[in-house]
């Protein structure tokens, strides 16, 4: 299906951020993609290294943090997870609840670089801002 | 050697989204009501616009359509019958349309002004899955479910019908010879898409299209 399309926009976004880090290696990439988001996690797995090949991300594993649908319960006024995404109710109420809060993500949350050389960890570019390392599960 | 974690947090279909803002901004000061039709392949989308484009023509409506097929021009051929400006896109083989796409045939289209449109439809290319992640600019997405195809097709496909904003149920005549339960199909269609508003038709018979036209007539005057 388009899975291949999104690898390669992912693969643009990483070459384009890995500019910034020469010597660099990218390590892994961390998506976030919403159940609802129509992207099938294993084709995009299954072309990952066939895209990626002779880029920046070359050799980069491919880490995907699904998120769940949550919508918002106009009668009860709360934000509430949904366990699937076949019946858009409130759980906590039972009423209908339309407004998706989350769900159809499609993003680049970040990117793992190794520097092959301590001097030069250093990102050219001032405005993208390196940041410690964030924790596998928030 | 170091290890960092650089954050992006940037949609993967960023280009995309930003292409298809701009279209959005271009057609609502050109005042021009795009919708983005999606179905699976056989439908009945050319169907349902061909009647479409024949009957807002005829009650005065500056309407035009593109139209996405991975190839041939057949479809565009039919829905040129109508009078109405057409043109084909075709994607030699990729599974959706996209912003590029859209706004690059509307710049070649030099006999269309978007200006002097009422109403723009965009039938996408035959496809229940990807055309749901891509922005068009469009106003209204409209899926359509033929009776033929089973009233459980919207919670097996829930990503697209849940971004739709109008749903047309195609087929209506022959609903009874496949034994469709338009009730369990209503039901289905609100489960994944609470309040949206569904529309019965059979372009072949015409009924439930004055509706159709009705809702089409009204959100153009709105702009």
């Amino acid at each position: 299906m388009h899975e291949l399309s999104i690898a390669a926009s992912i693969v643009d976004a990483v070459g384009e951020t890995a500019a910034a880090y020469p010597g660099a290696r990218v390590k892994q990439v961390r998506l976030r993609i919403g159940v609802l988001s129509a992207v099938i996690q294993d084709s995009l797995q299954f072309c990952w290294e066939l895209a990626t090949e002779g880029s920046p991300a070359a050799g980069a594993t491919l880490v995907i943090d699904t998120l769940p649908v949550i919508v918002h319960c106009e009668a009860c006024g709360q934000d509430s997870q949904l366990d699937g995404v076949q019946n858009f109710r409130c759980p906590r109420c039972g009423e209908i609840a339309a407004d998706l809060r989350q769900g159809r993500e499609l993003e680049i949350e970040s990117i793992e670089i190794e520097d092959l050389e301590p001097d030069e960890s250093a990102p050219k570019k001032p405005d993208i801002e390196a940041l410690d390392p964030v924790e596998e599960q928030r | 050697m170091t290890t960092r974690i650089v954050e992006l947090r940037r949609g993967i279909l960023k280009k995309n989204d930003e292409l298809a803002a701009g279209l959005r901004e271009r057609f609502a000061s050109a005042g021009v009501l795009v919708l983005n039709l999606v179905s699976s392949p056989g439908t009945g989308k050319t169907a349902l616009l061909e009647r479409t484009l024949r009957d807002l023509r005829s009650r005065g409506m500056r309407v035009a359509a593109l139209v996405g097929d991975l190839e041939t021009d057949h479809d565009a051929r039919r829905l040129a019958a109508s009078g109405a400006p057409v043109r084909q896109i075709n994607t030699h083989g990729i599974c959706h349309l996209d912003a590029e796409m859209v706004g690059r045939h509307l710049d070649a289209w030099p006999d269309v002004a978007l200006s002097s449109l009422d109403c723009l439809f965009i039938e996408n290319v035959g496809n229940l899955v990807c055309p749901s992640s891509y922005d068009l600019g469009e106003r209204i997405r409209v899926v359509l479910l033929s009776v033929t195809e089973g009233e459980d097709k919207p919670l097996k496909y829930p990503g697209l019908f849940n971004s739709a904003d109008a749903a047309v149920i195609t087929k209506m005549d022959l609903a009874a010879p496949c034994g469709f339960d338009r009730e369990l199909a209503t039901g289905n269609v609100n489960q994944i898409r609470p309040g949206i508003r569904i529309f019965y038709t059979s372009a072949k018979t015409g009924a439930g299209i004055e509706e159709w036209l009705n809702y089409l007539a009204g959100q153009a005057r709105c702009l």
